[in-house]
């Protein structure tokens, strides 16, 4: 075979490697019952080698989640070799410092076998709404408050159930059916895509991946090299603040262009905190270099090579590199904030390629109702017990050439469930969720708007908020003379203001207010487009 | 009574016709005429019986597709269209998933809503996520809205409240009040258009339909009284995007269901060829005026999709169009067709499309104004094409005005002449169909080099070869009829009706009565359908029950005989429905219930009247070699040239060129081309590029 046919096939692997991940995910949402993975599509997907580089993966879910499946693969292995697995074995594991960041999130690492040899897996990392403790949220202590652990082991052996670790997980949840067959499904999604795997190898006239994966891993590598020797070696340091608990906290990021990587510091950075709002190193190194990736070689795709370019350093004990057993289920609200850090830096380096800010953090509404809550106020409520979490995204950051997008998650990588799959899961009604007029800072590019939530019960029962939301206290600012975003807000209708985080108990026929914020401006706003202007007025979305 | 059936299709750039009697098949192209397409129509159907001497009673169907309905979504001309729907939502079409259809993209762009938001009014009153009324829909508040609708000058509006798939009661009555006070003004139902859950897809689709919806309207009456007053009295069917089809009257209530319809007639042609000729996995390649399409055909079958995105927006990117729910051909279209402009970027790259130069002005050599140059253009310049191809269709060809484009367009900017600068736009061209297919194979993951490629369309037989170069495959087929492929596929759909009901009904509830009462209505408004579409044909009926474990999101469909049912069977369907999934994911799960989500059925009328073969045929003087742009050496080389028709079984080496009616079958160097079974023709790579 000539050499440019050689390059055909080998583009069509590499095709249909990605294809398959995306298959993965797509299975995932099909067979998964929780909603934030069905609907939302909270979940990463990908394919590695024999020795745990991670070769491809769907291009859905969250940086959070994708990025620290590619730290977990090898920890799993080394503590099940591969040598050690048999045909049928499934590895599983919720450990926060193991795989991405807290018990909420399940990993489920697969062996897939050709001819009786390993050749790869497939793992995926799903978010587990309900894995008993308190629910999610900062409050716990420690991590022993926030729900189920489940050390690394093997799920099933050789195609059988691990019945005794079923029933221990059963035991400790408060919707056993579900858990279950959630797990279940993550282990048919990757025995699904093992065998599209297997027969595409065959049929591509391939033993392994061995030659190709290596392939891969070195062009992706290569292609990253390039782009960041076009890049001045320099570096820069940016500071952001957050509201957090109570007092604000800072992130300091270093960012350092050197002659084949690029490094990012946290020096600086706040120390740990008391409430559940820590990063393990794997989350916060996720998180970072998703920031410097989506300037960077952006169109490289994402895998171990591509990613071996990007070093993420955090000090052992600052808030985003805890040790056991710190809290850290709500770690996203820190964590989601990590790109800005770098996007910050950056600007600074590439001033004309680097959007304003955004409203990072996700506003993730989790409920919960029936008599667990009730009991607390008088009346006769009937309801059963219900637990639901749906994602509203804020405004983005202006773009260098462009608007900032509204109502649009950044860096998160998930979508909104629709209103009518969210009120046939639980019993509550959203009275409103439109755009938030005002919310976007000004500029030559205006930044996205966020959005206005009203939302009860359907019964008007009492339901207890677990909150969790940021830049209620620092808006997201402008760049090169934008203005900052709106700030996110949330109140009762009645006028009493609930807290941004933690858990509160709202009483009976109350509407609960989220005004969610919005992104900041890009240039200075004297040079904005005026047609552009006036068709924001126009529609309702500036005064005037 | 014999069967003489006209199928017409209206792209963008010409409009295909394809007649067939028992004696064989005609063809005829015109130039579309975008303004009034029904002037085209009605000019061609005139000239293809006068050709066949046939009298117009004498026909006894004509079956329709345009992209009507496609084009005014892209292009964004559409009714003054608002949208009606719950308080406190007006920005559904807005907000979208709220999500990012590529992670790390930070200048992706989101497709703009087809309705703005200041005709965008929400109207208080709520049902439940199960139809309960939790708060009564206003009227006075309609009364109020009726009179600004008006003043807006609204021609046509999409009703669509949260949760109406459930309950489309508020639907129906807010149509009730706003009807008689805007006269003239047009409603879309989002609890008809697109009855599913997830108000998004919902309202999009019927926002869409809405837009479209006066203008399709106003066009098949135009179409209907024209085709009366030429005699013609037959039945008029449209041809729909999922390849089935529909009275005219469906097509003016739901007009968003021709969106893609040409192309998926094209598929239709193109899988019925792949049947016929034993292929089990082809690349279906149909190249007009405007666009290139490309389909995956596997075992016969074109695949199918539940949705469909219209107007992608950044790059073709999947997620950056607007939702469409309704069932479709899943294929990929792109702006690369004959008509498609030429222009040099800034940073000195040639650029190809998707702006088309169309029918009018058309590429430059068509001398009727058009100076940029366009792909046309270029296969003249090149040799690929002559003068004479466009014989017969009205069109004057000046090859003097192409190769002034082409230096003046990409020559001048690139320093390059006429020549080169026609073979570099050839090439761009067909390296983005080559990326269009890859990326579409790459989305489902299958590999393209064992596929023969299957080329039609006015422009398909002349690119396919460098394609197929391209994407590794060895083997093109160039059909007959290949010019109007999607108007011969238009003649082969059947008479299909499909509909379903939601249910939420656990099958430790099934209720075997409720379950053979809707299965009665439903045979009873689909037999009629299809009895009016094929009168006297036999009808084979499908029933498909859509289940899954209760919470699940997957819902798979299983397939169930077609008769009542008693409630002793719901053990045998949970056993029916654990093995379907424990053939899907290894095992089954227990303990979650089973539900049924819908009931659906699927009448079609048995057999169609076969295609006849095509008859009509190219004949007219051609010298024995032409002269041919060669790859190799960058230089005009002799090539042998021949009438289709006078094409054997024996092979004729590539360079060459085949000449047929509306279409030009370009062999280049290293490809042999020869007839095969059904007079189709095969070209196949022989890798002596010399």
């Amino acid at each position: 075979m000539n050499p440019a046919q050689d390059e055909i096939r080998f583009q069509v692997i590499w095709s249909n490697l990605i294809a398959i991940v995306e298959e993965q995910a797509r299975t995932l949402m099909r067979t998964a019952f929780s909603p934030v993975v069905r609907d939302s599509g909270d979940l990463s997907a990908a394919l590695f080698d024999r020795a745990g580089n991670m070769l491809a993966q769907a291009q859905t879910g969250t940086p959070g989640h994708v990025n620290s499946t590619v730290a977990a693969v090898p920890q799993m292995l080394a503590v099940h070799p591969a040598e050690t697995l048999e045909e049928g074995d499934h590895l599983i594991t919720n450990d926060p410092w193991i795989a991405s960041g807290h018990v909420h999130d399940i990993t489920v690492t697969s062996p897939v076998f050709k001819d009786g040899q390993v050749i790869g897996f497939f793992a995926c990392t799903c978010h587990q709404l309900d894995i008993g403790g308190r629910g999610q949220g900062p409050d716990g202590a420690s991590v022993f408050e926030e729900g189920l652990a489940i050390p690394v082991m093997k799920l099933m052996r050789k195609g059988v159930v691990n019945d005794d670790l079923m029933a221990m997980i059963r035991a400790n949840v408060r919707t056993p059916d579900e858990v279950e067959a959630d797990i279940l499904s993550y282990v048919a999604a990757n025995e699904a895509s093992a065998q599209v795997l297997v027969e595409a190898v065959a049929q591509l006239g391939l033993t392994d991946l061995e030659a190709v994966g290596a392939e891969i891993l070195a062009r992706s590598r290569a292609a990253m090299i390039a782009e960041i020797r076009k890049l001045p070696k320099t570096s820069a340091s940016n500071t952001i603040t957050l509201d957090a608990f109570g007092t604000p906290i800072t992130i300091t990021c270093t960012l350092t262009i050197g002659e084949d990587e690029v490094l990012l510091d946290f020096a600086g950075t706040s120390p740990s905190h008391p409430k559940g709002i820590n990063l393990v190193y794997n989350y916060t190194n996720a998180y970072a270099s998703f920031g410097a990736r989506c300037i960077i070689g952006a169109s490289v795709p994402n895998n171990s090579g591509s990613l071996s370019t990007v070093r993420v350093v955090a000090p052992v004990g600052s808030i985003l590199n805890v040790t056991r057993p710190n809290p850290v289920s709500a770690r996203h609200i820190i964590g989601q904030f990590l790109p800005e850090a770098v996007l910050g830096c950056l600007a600074q380096i590439l001033p004309d390629k680097v959007p304003a800010e955004g409203s990072a953090g996700l506003w993730g509404i989790q409920l919960r109702g029936g008599p667990e809550v009730a009991r607390h106020f008088p009346g006769d409520w009937q309801g059963p017990a219900w637990e639901t979490l749906f994602f509203n995204a804020g405004g983005g950051g202006a773009r260098p050439m462009a608007d900032g997008l509204s109502t649009t998650a950044f860096p998160s990588g998930v979508r909104a469930m629709p209103v009518e799959v969210v009120e046939s899961h639980a019993p509550i009604v959203l009275w409103k969720k439109e755009l938030r007029p005002g919310s976007a800072g000004d500029g030559t590019f205006r930044g996205g708007y966020g959005q206005s939530i009203e939302l009860a019960t359907r019964d008007g029962s009492p339901v207890a908020l677990f909150a969790m939301f940021d830049r209620t206290t620092v808006q997201a600012q402008g760049r090169q003379g934008g203005t900052a975003g709106a700030m996110g807000a949330l109140g009762l209708a009645s006028g009493q203001p609930l807290q941004p985080k933690g858990v509160q108990i709202v009483g009976p026929g109350e509407r609960l207010r989220f005004e969610v914020p919005g992104g900041a401006g890009f240039g200075d706003p004297a040079l904005r487009d005026p047609q552009a202007r006036a068709r924001d007025r126009h529609s309702g979305l500036e005064p005037g | 009574m014999s069967e003489i059936r006209i199928g017409i299709d209206v792209g963008g750039t010409f409009t295909d016709f394809a007649l067939a009697t028992p004696g064989g098949l005609r063809t005829l192209k015109l130039p579309t005429t975008p303004r009034a397409p029904e002037r085209a129509i009605l000019d061609g159907v005139q000239q293809i019986l006068r050709e066949a001497a046939i009298a117009p009673e004498a026909v006894t169907g004509i079956v329709h597709g345009t992209t009507l309905a496609t084009n005014a979504i892209i292009s964004r001309h559409g009714a003054r269209t608002a949208l009606v729907t719950t308080e406190g939502f007006r920005d559904v079409l807005a907000m979208g998933d709220e999500g990012r259809f590529d992670q790390y993209d930070i200048t992706i762009v989101k497709p703009e809503p087809l309705i703005p938001r200041w005709w965008r009014y929400g109207v208080p009153e709520r049902l439940a996520a199960d139809g309960a009324v939790l708060l009564p829909l206003d009227e006075q508040a309609l009364h109020a809205l009726a009179r600004t609708l008006r003043d807006e000058r609204i021609e046509s509006v999409a009703l669509c409240f949260l949760h109406a798939h459930v309950n489309p009661a508020h639907e129906r009555r807010a149509l009730e009040v706003l009807q008689p006070l805007l006269p003239g003004v047009l409603f879309s139902l989002s609890s008809e258009v697109s009855p599913e859950i997830g108000e998004y897809a919902r309202f999009s689709t019927t926002a869409a339909n809405a837009f479209v919806q006066p203008q399709v309207a106003t066009y098949l009456d135009r179409l209907e009284t024209g085709l009366a007053a030429l005699g013609l009295t037959a039945p008029v069917f449209m041809f729909l995007s999922n390849g089935g089809l529909c009275h005219l009257d469906l097509a003016r209530r739901f007009p968003i269901r021709l969106v893609e319809s040409g192309p998926a007639g094209g598929a239709v042609f193109a899988a019925q060829l792949a049947r016929d000729l034993g292929e089990e996995a082809i690349l279906a390649f149909d190249m007009g005026g405007t666009t290139a399409k490309i389909c995956l055909i596997d075992k016969g079958v074109p695949r199918r999709s539940p949705s469909f995105e219209m107007a992608r927006e950044h790059m073709h990117r999947q997620g950056s169009g607007l939702p469409a729910r309704i069932p479709v051909i899943d294929l990929v279209e792109i702006g690369a067709g004959g008509g498609s402009l030429a222009r040099v970027d800034a940073q000195r790259r040639l650029q190809v499309g998707p702006e088309s130069a169309g029918s009018d002005p058309g590429p430059a050599c068509y001398a009727r104004g058009g100076t940029q140059p366009a792909v046309t253009d270029a296969n003249l310049q090149l040799g690929r094409l002559a003068p004479e191809d466009f014989d017969g269709s009205g069109i004057l060809i000046d090859p003097g005005l192409a190769t002034q484009a082409l230096e003046a367009g990409v020559g001048a900017p690139l320093a390059l002449d006429p020549l080169a600068a026609a073979a570099a736009l050839a090439e761009v061209v067909e390296e983005q169909m080559a990326g269009a297919a890859r990326e579409h194979a790459r989305e489902k993951g299958v590999d393209l080099r064992p596929r023969p490629i299957i080329a039609f369309g006015g422009g398909g037989g002349v690119h396919a070869a460098r394609i197929a170069r391209k994407l590794g495959a060895t083997r093109v087929i160039v059909p007959q009829g290949a010019g109007i492929g999607s108007a011969i596929g238009f003649l082969q759909a059947q008479a299909v009706y499909e509909l379903s009901r939601s249910v939420a009904m656990p099958l430790s509830a099934f209720d075997a009565g409720r379950y053979n009462r809707l299965y009665a209505e439903m045979a009873a408004e689909a037999g009629a359908f299809v009895t009016a579409a094929a009168p006297g044909a036999q009808q084979v009926a499908q029933r498909t029950l859509f289940l899954r474990y209760k919470g699940q999101g997957q819902t798979l469909q299983i397939p169930v005989e077609d008769a009542d049912l008693t409630d002793q069977d719901a053990p045998r369907l949970h056993a029916l429905f654990q093995s379907h999934y424990a053939a899907l994911y290894k095992r089954a799960l227990e303990r979650i219930p089973v539900e049924i989500v819908a009931l659906s059925l699927r009448v079609a009328a048995e057999g169609t009247a076969p295609t006849p073969a095509v008859t009509d045929r190219l004949d007219r003087p051609l010298p024995e070699t032409a002269m041919l742009y060669d790859l190799t050496t960058g230089a005009m080389v002799p090539a042998r040239q021949i009438l289709r028709a006078d094409l054997g079984p024996r092979p004729l080496q590539g360079p060459a060129l085949i000449k047929d009616k509306g279409t030009t079958i370009h062999v280049p160097r290293g490809f042999d081309a020869r007839t095969i079974e059904g007079g189709h023709v095969l070209l196949t790579y022989t890798g002596q590029e010399g």
